[in-house]
């Protein structure tokens, strides 16, 4: 079923067109990535459905919720959570404290100290680093605490931006099956990738973006085959 | 010397008050609030128009004044939320200096909008210190001049507690490190720089009052120059950081007292504002304000 509907969206900054007549679907419990390189568009489409940026036109519906026009902290607590590229942690606050702040729109103060406390389960590195500040941590460490605090803030649907982004290809790895994880235990996923190897490997569904628009979609699997891909974003 | 001392920290504490608002204004929406010492003047006024309308003159009841002091903080907290609502609000994308000349603009509405109302005089405030006291140390302490300290350090241990123990707090201190990733943790933004400006202008405003029952009047004026103070005292401490204001205001407070008890009253305020001249060239951030380094 689908859950994120995207359709013909246009996005202007300024006078640079940044997306064009873009759709795509999301449906209930998938995995979908959207491939592209820098500048296709892709971190402009996870501000357009977090609010952070309106679309001129077209249709960006989740959930019954019109995002166009949503406000960005009630697209939050409708469970829509956006893990921005770069971590965004906040530097000078504590692990705990960052977690926290993930349950910011939770009202039930007892499920946020429970998603906290299964986190530290599926994260023992943060449990053991709780009380350190988020600006220390590794970068990996730092992914794990934005998908962290993510999850404390109950997402239906959870759009990644880059989590692999400047991560060893042993941190990716973990980083990808945490997400598998989540997405087992019900959680819909929207994952932006330029890391497509990584990424075709857990999700279901892609979409490659370029310039604006998705030229190409279909199952993960056949993406993974598909001549056009691999020329352009696995290499041989 | 022990007098000098608890000199500095009295005024030093109208200076942390009142510093705190700016810093956290400035941490959080990176706005000098130029209109901020014009609050602490409201303050006074508002006090003074309470206990006059009631007939009150040369009172010297302490449970009086706090009650005045409440009811200043409560109607400068909401006038600061007003302001932020009218003047800064719609300039939130604007360029920062656009925002700086706003605040100065409102600075000026205030101071002539209050002479207009109660006249270019001083008024003389209606509450005043009783003289009577006892020496500690050394030193003379009036009933009243502690009653003032301890008010002062009780507001900025609820503050403290409230940013860094609250969930309003953090999402304060979250906005201030990066407003945007806080919208992304669902923040709701607006709501929580209408609380700052709330939080900081009912501080001005007890401070207006606790000055105004310190010095004994009050003038349109008054704020101008405590404005700047603050200012100094928020950059000595390391502007945006809530400790770096209170240590500054009450640096600035003892600074000040040994200035123009060394070199005459009329140097205190050259004393100052070199310091905040020094700061600036030397240690911009304060003496609070340095940075973590981020790793990625």
């Amino acid at each position: 079923m689908t859950t994120l509907e995207v359709a013909d969206v246009e996005v202007y900054y300024g006078r640079v067109h940044a997306l064009r007549k873009l759709s795509f679907t999301v449906g209930e419990g998938e995995i979908v990535c959207l491939l592209g390189n820098n500048g296709a568009g892709k971190s402009t489409t996870m501000n357009l459905l977090s609010g952070l940026v309106r679309p001129k036109s077209g249709r960006v519906t989740w959930d019954g919720m019109d995002l166009a026009t949503a406000k960005p902290w009630d697209i939050v607590a409708s469970g829509l959570i956006h893990v921005p590229e770069g971590r965004r942690i906040f530097s000078t606050m504590t692990v705990h404290e960052n977690l926290l702040l993930g349950g910011y729109t939770v009202r039930d103060r007892r499920a946020v100290d429970e998603r906290i406390e299964r986190v530290y389960e599926l994260m023992p590195r943060l449990a053991e680093r709780r009380r350190q500040q988020g600006g220390t941590l590794s970068g990996g460490e730092q992914q794990m605490v934005a998908i962290g605090r993510a999850i404390v803030g109950g997402p239906k649907l959870l759009l990644l931006d880059e989590p692999s982004m400047g991560l060893a290809p042993l941190v990716v790895k973990q980083v990808m099956e945490i997400v598998a994880a989540i997405n087992a235990q019900g959680t819909t996923v929207l994952l932006v990738e330029q890391n497509a190897r990584a990424a075709l490997k857990i999700a279901h569904r892609a979409y490659v973006v370029e310039t604006g628009s998705t030229t190409l979609s279909g199952p993960a699997a056949e993406l993974a085959r598909d001549a056009r891909v691999v020329e352009a974003y696995l290499g041989s | 010397m022990m007098q000098l001392i608890w000199n500095g920290i009295i005024v030093g504490s109208f200076y942390a008050l009142v510093a705190l608002g700016y810093s956290m204004v400035y941490g959080i929406i990176k706005l000098l609030n130029f209109a901020h010492g014009d609050i602490y003047m409201l303050g006074a006024f508002v006090g003074f128009f309470t206990l006059s309308s009631f007939g009150i003159s040369n009172e010297t009841s302490i449970p009086l004044l706090l009650v005045v002091l409440l009811l200043s903080m409560v109607t400068t907290g909401l006038i600061g939320v007003g302001i932020e609502r009218i003047a800064y609000r719609p300039l939130r994308r604007s360029p920062r200096l656009a925002v700086l000349i706003t605040a100065i603009g409102v600075s000026f509405t205030l101071e002539y909008g209050v002479r207009q109302i109660f006249g270019p005089n001083p008024e003389a405030f209606p509450i005043r210190l009783e003289s009577s006291g006892f020496e500690v140390a050394g030193v003379r302490v009036t009933a009243s001049q502690l009653v003032l300290v301890i008010i002062a350090a009780a507001l900025m241990l609820v503050l403290a507690h409230i940013v860094e123990r609250t969930r309003q707090g953090r999402a304060m201190r979250a906005i201030a490190l990066d407003p945007q990733g806080a919208q992304l943790m669902g923040v709701n933004v607006d709501r929580v720089i209408s609380t700052v400006f709330f939080i900081g202008s009912a501080l001005a405003g007890a401070a207006g009052v606790m000055a105004g029952a310190y010095y004994g009047s009050i003038d349109f004026l008054m704020g101008f120059i405590i404005g700047l103070k603050a200012f100094t005292a928020a950059v000595i401490g390391g502007i945006g950081n809530l400790y770096g204001a209170m240590l500054g205001g009450l640096l600035l407070g003892l600074l000040e007292s040994f200035g123009a008890a060394w070199f005459g009253g009329e140097w205190r305020d050259v004393f100052s504002f070199a310091f905040l001249i020094l700061f600036l060239t030397f240690k911009p951030t304060g003496l609070l304000g340095a940075r973590v380094v981020e790793r990625m």
